[in-house]
Parts: C-alpha cells; sequence; structure tokens
C-alpha cells in the first residue's frame, strides 16, 4: 500500500518542472498568447526531448506508454507555467482513444506520428457533456453533418477525433472537404479551441459504437483539467505568500497580518486534499476502472469549486497589483477559469455523480 | 501509487472480519456519549485488548497488547469497525492523550499505575488545560501551584473540563515556577478528582447539555511526586498530547459514517412530492460534500502512506483539524436542511429524527471548530508553520502610564 508518488514520477514531475522553468518564463508566454495559434514550438520541442507527446502512447507504437496518474502530474505542471503548448487533447485523450478503441491500422497511422510530434489530433467530444441547440454531429452513411463546439488543442491540428450525437468517435482529416473550422477566443490565451462544422463530410469512425470510449475520455479529460487547475492553483498560492512576504504596508510585510495569512491559509487548507483526490482518481484510470467516473467528477467539480476560490482570492492578496497585465496573475486565473468549465462545471459533474451511483435516474 | 495492502494485511483483515461476526453482538449500544464506559463496554474493551483491536501497541506490561506499530494494521482496524458499524476500543480523553503521554514522558511507576486500569476504563481521566483567560493563549495560564511540606497546594480555575462529573483523575497544567518565562514555568500535574478543594460546577453549553464543566481548586494539596515530567516542562509535556488530540479530532471514517447517514436521511425524508434527494439545489450539496469527504479520505491515506515511509505529514496534515471539523458542521448544516420544518425538532419532540442528532451535532460541532485550537490558530499554523509567512509583530507590552490614560480618557468621556 503506497499512496503515494513513486520515485519515476517525482522524476517526472521534476524533469517537466525544470524544463518549463527553463523554457517557459512568463514573458514568452505573454508573446505566445498574443498570436492567433499560442502554441509555443520552442516549448513544445523541449517537451519533446522528454518524450511528453508520446508518454501515453504504448512503447510499441513508439510512445512511453505511461499511465495517467504520470499525465496528470505533466499536467499539473504545465498549468504551473502555463505553458502555451498542446497537450490534453492531442497528448492524452486522442492517444488514448486510438490506443484503446483505434484499429491497428489506425494505430500504426497515427501514433508513432504523435509521439514523435509529427502529428497532432484535436478532440471534440463537448457533445457528450452539454448537449445544446445548434450543435450535434450526426452521422449517417459514413457521413457527418452538424456542428462540435470546443474542440481541445485546436490550433495546427492534422484531425479531429469528433463524438456524434450517439457518443460515436469518428476521425476527421484538417483538409477533408465540407469541413469548415472556426477558431474561438476564450478567456485562457495559452490554449487553442475551436468549433467544427461539417457539411456532408467523410470520416472514418473508431469500431467502439457504445459510446464506452467517449465516456473514458471524458473521465481522463476531467481528471486532467482537475490537474492543470491544481496546477495553477499551487502557482497562484505561492504567489500570494510570495508576494505578501516582499510587500510592506503600515510599516510591516502584508503577509504578517492576520487577515491575509488566514486567506494564504484557507487557499492552502482547501488545495491540499485536491492533491490527494486528483491522485486517486488519476491511479483509478487504469486500477480501478469501474470507480473512475465518480472519482472524476468528485475530481472535476471539488477542483473547480477551490480554484475558483484560490483564484480570486490570490488576486486579492496581490491587492491593485493582482488586478493588473503587468504581473500577469491573470494568466493562471484565466487557466483556472477555463478547467473550470470544459467538459462540464462542478454543477454538471455532480449532476452527473448523481446519477452515478443511483441516487437520482437519468433525466 | 499501489492501493493493495497485500496478502499479510489481507488475512489480517479476514480475521478480524471474522471476530466482528463472531463477537460484535457483544459490542455495547448507544454509549457514545456516556462518559463513564458502562460494564457492557468495559468488557467489550478487555475483548478488544485482547485481541489486538485496540491499546494494540501499548506494551504487555502495562495491560496493552504489546505488538509492534504497524500503522496498515491500525488502519484496517479503524476501517473494519467503521464498516461493520461497532464501536472499537475505548477513546476517552484518559486513554487518547494521557496513556501516549505517560509511555512517552511518565515514570515506570506512573505506567504501572496508570495505563493499565485506563485502558480497561477502571480509571476516567478529565484535563485541566483551559482556563477561563487562557483560551488560545493557553501558555499564559494562572491557576498556579506553591510547595508547601513536600506537596503542591493549587489554586485556580479550569474550564472545559468535559467529564470532570465521572472523572477519577484529572492531568492538570498548573503554574509552578513564578519567575520563570511563561511557556517554562508550568508543570503537568495528576491528581485524584476527590482530593478536597475540587469543586466541579457543571457548564452548560447551547446544545442544552452540560457537556463540559468549570473546575475550581481552592488549596488542593497534591504530593510533589504526581507530576509527569520535571518542574516547569509540563507545555513540552502537555504538547506531546495535544498532538494526540488533534488526529482524534480528524478521523476520515467518522466523516464518511456523518456523510451516509446524511444519503439515507435525504433518501427517505420526504417533502412534497419527492425525498429530500430529489431536491436538485439539496442534492448538488450532498455531491459537493461527499467530494470534500473523498478528498480528506485521500488526504487521510496520503499521510497515512507519508508515516509508513517516515516522512512527514507536511501540508496535507497540518490542514486536517481545520477541513474535518467545518466538514462535519456542513453535513449537519445540510441534514437539517433536508428536514426542512422538521428540522426544528430537537430530542424528545414527537416526529423528531434520529433523537435529535442532527441538531446536537450541528451545535456541538461547531464547538469542535472552536476546541482544541479555533480554526483561526489552526489557520495561524497552517500559514507559519506550512507556508512560512512572517508571524505577527509582537506588541509593547500596554505600560501602566499608558493604561491609566485610557482608563482617565474613558471615565472623562463617561461622565461628559
Amino acid at each position: 500500500m503506497d499512496f503515494g508518488l513513486s520515485q519515476e514520477q517525482q522524476m517526472l514531475r521534476d524533469a517537466v518542472a525544470r524544463c518549463l522553468a527553463d523554457t517557459c518564463p512568463l514573458e514568452h508566454v505573454r508573446e505566445c498568447s498574443e498570436r492567433d495559434n499560442p502554441v509555443s514550438d520552442k516549448v513544445l520541442d523541449a517537451l519533446q526531448g522528454l518524450g511528453i507527446p508520446g508518454m501515453m502512447i504504448p512503447e510499441e507504437h513508439g510512445g512511453l506508454g505511461m499511465t495517467l496518474l504520470d499525465a496528470a502530474l505533466v499536467a499539473e505542471q504545465l498549468a504551473y507555467a502555463v505553458a502555451p503548448v498542446s497537450f490534453l487533447a492531442s497528448h492524452v485523450l486522442a492517444p488514448l482513444a486510438l490506443s484503446e478503441a483505434g484499429s491497428e491500422d489506425q494505430k500504426v497511422r497515427w501514433l508513432p506520428k504523435i509521439a514523435s510530434g509529427e502529428a497532432h489530433i484535436s478532440v471534440a467530444i463537448s457533445e457528450t457533456v452539454e448537449a445544446r441547440d445548434g450543435a450535434g454531429v450526426t452521422c449517417r452513411g459514413g457521413k457527418l453533418d452538424g456542428t462540435a463546439l470546443f474542440a481541445l488543442d485546436f490550433a495546427g491540428a492534422d484531425a479531429f477525433l469528433v463524438a456524434d450525437t450517439t457518443g460515436r468517435l469518428h476521425l476527421v482529416p484538417a483538409n477533408a472537404s465540407g469541413l469548415e473550422k472556426i477558431p474561438l477566443t476564450t478567456i485562457d490565451r495559452t490554449r487553442s479551441v475551436g468549433e467544427l462544422r461539417f457539411a456532408q463530410v467523410t470520416a472514418e469512425p473508431l469500431a467502439d459504437d457504445s459510446g464506452f470510449t467517449a465516456g473514458r475520455l471524458r473521465d481522463a479529460g476531467r481528471i486532467l483539467l482537475a490537474a492543470d487547475s491544481l496546477g495553477a492553483g499551487q502557482a497562484m498560492i505561492e504567489k500570494a505568500v510570495d508576494y505578501s512576504g516582499q510587500r510592506e504596508q503600515f510599516g510591516r510585510l502584508i503577509g504578517s497580518f492576520q487577515a491575509v495569512k488566514h486567506m494564504c491559509a484557507e487557499m492552502a487548507a482547501h488545495h491540499e486534499p485536491c492533491r490527494s483526490l486528483i491522485w486517486y482518481a488519476a491511479y483509478a484510470y487504469e486500477a480501478m476502472p469501474e470507480d473512475v467516473s465518480l472519482a472524476a467528477c468528485q475530481a472535476k467539480s471539488h477542483t473547480g469549486d477551490v480554484h475558483r476560490f484560490v483564484a480570486r482570492t490570490s488576486t486579492e492578496v496581490h491587492g491593485g497589483m493582482g488586478f493588473t497585465d503587468l504581473v500577469g496573475l491573470h494568466y493562471w486565473f484565466k487557466r483556472i477559469g477555463f478547467d473550470r468549465q470544459v467538459l462540464g462545471g462542478p454543477e454538471s459533474a455532480r449532476a452527473e455523480a448523481a446519477v452515478l451511483q443511483g441516487w437520482i435516474k437519468a433525466a | 501509487m499501489d492501493l493493495d495492502y497485500g496478502p499479510e494485511y489481507d488475512a489480517f483483515r479476514q480475521e478480524m472480519r471474522l471476530f466482528l461476526k463472531l463477537h460484535g453482538h457483544r459490542a455495547p449500544t448507544g454509549q457514545a456519549r456516556a462518559a463513564r464506559p458502562s460494564a457492557e463496554a468495559v468488557e467489550w474493551q478487555k475483548l478488544l485488548i485482547e485481541h489486538g483491536y485496540t491499546a494494540r501497541t501499548i506494551p504487555r506490561d502495562y495491560g496493552g497488547y504489546g505488538s509492534e506499530p504497524d500503522i496498515l494494521k491500525s488502519r484496517i482496524i479503524a476501517e473494519e469497525f467503521s464498516r461493520a458499524g461497532i464501536p472499537g476500543g475505548l477513546a476517552n480523553q484518559g486513554i487518547s492523550m494521557l496513556v501516549p503521554t505517560l509511555l512517552e514522558l511518565g515514570t515506570e511507576e506512573q505506567k504501572r499505575q496508570w495505563v493499565e486500569p485506563t485502558l480497561k476504563g477502571e480509571v476516567v481521566w478529565c484535563q485541566g488545560y483551559s482556563e477561563p483567560g487562557a483560551g488560545s493563549d493557553l501558555a499564559s495560564l494562572k491557576t498556579s501551584a506553591r510547595i508547601e511540606s513536600g506537596e503542591f497546594v493549587i489554586n485556580g480555575q479550569k474550564i472545559w473540563t468535559s467529564t470532570a462529573k465521572q472523572a477519577d483523575m484529572i492531568f492538570c497544567l498548573v503554574r509552578t515556577e513564578h519567575d520563570a518565562p511563561k511557556h517554562g514555568g508550568i508543570s503537568y500535574l495528576i491528581f485524584s478528582m476527590d482530593t478536597p478543594g475540587i469543586e466541579v460546577r457543571p457548564l452548560k453549553t447551547m446544545t442544552g447539555h452540560a457537556e463540559f464543566n468549570e473546575t475550581f481548586f481552592s488549596e488542593v494539596r497534591v504530593p510533589v511526586g504526581q507530576i509527569v515530567g520535571e518542574r516547569g516542562q509540563g507545555w513540552f509535556v502537555a504538547n506531546a498530547t495535544l498532538g494526540h488530540e488533534r488526529g482524534m479530532l480528524g478521523d476520515p471514517d467518522a466523516l464518511e459514517n456523518r456523510f451516509q447517514a446524511l444519503v439515507r436521511l435525504m433518501k427517505e425524508e420526504r417533502i412534497g412530492m419527492g425525498r429530500a434527494i430529489d431536491n436538485s439545489v439539496l442534492r448538488d450539496r450532498l455531491g459537493a460534500l461527499q467530494a470534500e469527504v473523498a478528498a480528506m479520505k485521500c488526504n487521510g491515506m496520503r499521510i497515512l502512506s507519508n508515516s509508513l515511509k517516515g516522512e512527514p505529514g507536511g501540508m496535507a496534515k497540518l490542514i486536517v483539524k481545520l477541513q474535518s471539523c467545518e466538514l462535519a458542521h456542513q453535513i449537519s448544516a445540510l441534514a437539517i436542511d433536508a428536514m426542512g420544518e422538521m428540522g426544528i425538532l430537537y430530542s424528545g419532540s414527537a416526529r423528531e429524527r434520529m433523537r435529535g442528532t442532527w441538531q446536537w451535532n450541528y451545535m456541538f460541532q461547531l464547538g469542535l471548530i472552536i476546541g482544541g485550537g479555533t480554526a483561526q490558530i489552526q489557520k495561524n499554523i497552517i500559514a507559519e508553520r506550512g507556508l512560512d509567512m512572517p508571524r505577527e509583530p509582537k506588541l509593547p507590552k500596554i505600560s501602566g502610564a499608558a493604561k491609566g490614560t485610557a482608563d482617565m480618557l474613558r471615565q472623562k468621556q463617561g461622565s461628559a
């Protein structure tokens, strides 16, 4: 029994942290976030050196065959550095979908190229979380029609993995005829999101037509968004503590005032158990697949709530400076805001959790 | 990460399940709040000690089971009692706080005299720490003792002495070194509650019950040998036990049990057309609490693993008292809300739910947020020890002259 990280996991986490500290200072984040495609080739190249793009790809297809907990540790570090790179969809969800439900041909065609950094697949499964009017993709006779919202890691994608209204996943090349790609502007300028419109687009379905694979992606996605929020929250707490240890008012460090101290203590007290919950949920993804959906809903909803509190409280500890662009605290604030909403906000995840344990019947 | 306990521990768990199946019917019922264990509870305690399901690591010479410390086995024991809904070993202040202190810092004679009868529920203790003027700032306590013909002579007052009425003995902090700095002037004494000069007055709380007392000492004479540690070391002796109390207040199994009781309530309680759990607002709150309970359970496993590896608990441990007490309080709050108008009923009323437990819990748990180191003190500890934030600068003491001026101003304003 060991509820904790292995030595290899600690090394992975530290290596990614060092790599990002070297390649991804805030000025670089600022530059990237002002471009249409925020993805930093410099940071991505550095992560390639650690094998990160192939971390979730089985070894026989050129990857490292790591676990979702490993990916969660990487997500946490990426958010800590507010790194403007694709990761969640391109390097975790797409590889997982292809490894767990792709045909041999699909695996051979895509996985080695993803691992080597030559190809990148964006994922759009928002339909399976929140169906809404004017969106939804249907498949008839191998052709897709309709709209998929919130394709993640959108910019520069070579292909899209899209869920239809039945939850089945389809692979669509980025240059498919009849596919329109519309970038969306979100609060978080460190990640790229877009909308896809399909008019009689030829697609290649994954074999699983039960919706199971889309569910697995939703679980994994929620856990990694929670981990992302954890990393951003960690940075915001550290920044608040640092700032309050430097800033003086009324002749003393503001961190010596209990009003400020208690804000920081409350952030830490809510934040730290989230880490344990996320580790558990990520571990459950492979070790206890029957438990993972509930754990993912809990990790997503709880972390979403806690880090909304952390984001605003850390900003307040910084006083007026926290509100400026100068300090750049807003990059983390917005990252947390993004993580909270995507793949279902706290209320939505809790509603799903209630159905999962039979508190109520599905609507 | 590996949440498997492995074959040795699985076998231990099976063994314990069998024990509970065979003997569970002998466990006492409905005595959780009784200060003095019933004969039934004492028998159960002895049986548990005999099988190593409580007092597990306390040496046999002192009445324990005498096993090597094994955190996982302790964890399994707690889990299995909780799972079976059967009370585990006694967990009163004598067992939770005094026994570990004596084992660590007591003399051989003290261990032989007190540990076994305390473990077996024959001797009940109360704790004399807080005073009306010394709460969060415990070290400023004023109850004092002077030495006179080989005895400490104690005068003063303690507050929050739960079970003082039923207790045979008290472990008590008193100021013995009057010239020493405040932390260095305290001694840790143990003495009989039958000693002449002790008066116990029940302290009725907002729950309507007297869960606590005030205890008054006037010329109470205690032989000088009844001290744990040396004179002036009492603060450090007491701190050893405060650590044990903090552990006691943050049990994730207790949170899980309360939460499950809340789920049952919300499935049974019907308001209007449906069950409480069918109300989406209440259900959302339930889900939020469940995620928090899950987070605290995971946090508990992480702390457990850290101690298995001999690593410090760090931030994960520092936050337990603050978060667990608040969460327990929130669970009770939702239970009351889920009952709607029925939520106002208290014990003894017609139509009461679970003997008014939820309202009692809601109030008593507010007491726990305050007691054992207030939430605000916990936040100071988290900030200063966990986040390394600067301490509050010490204010200069209010001088006699300044106080005189302030009094004068107040009088002037009063007469104007």
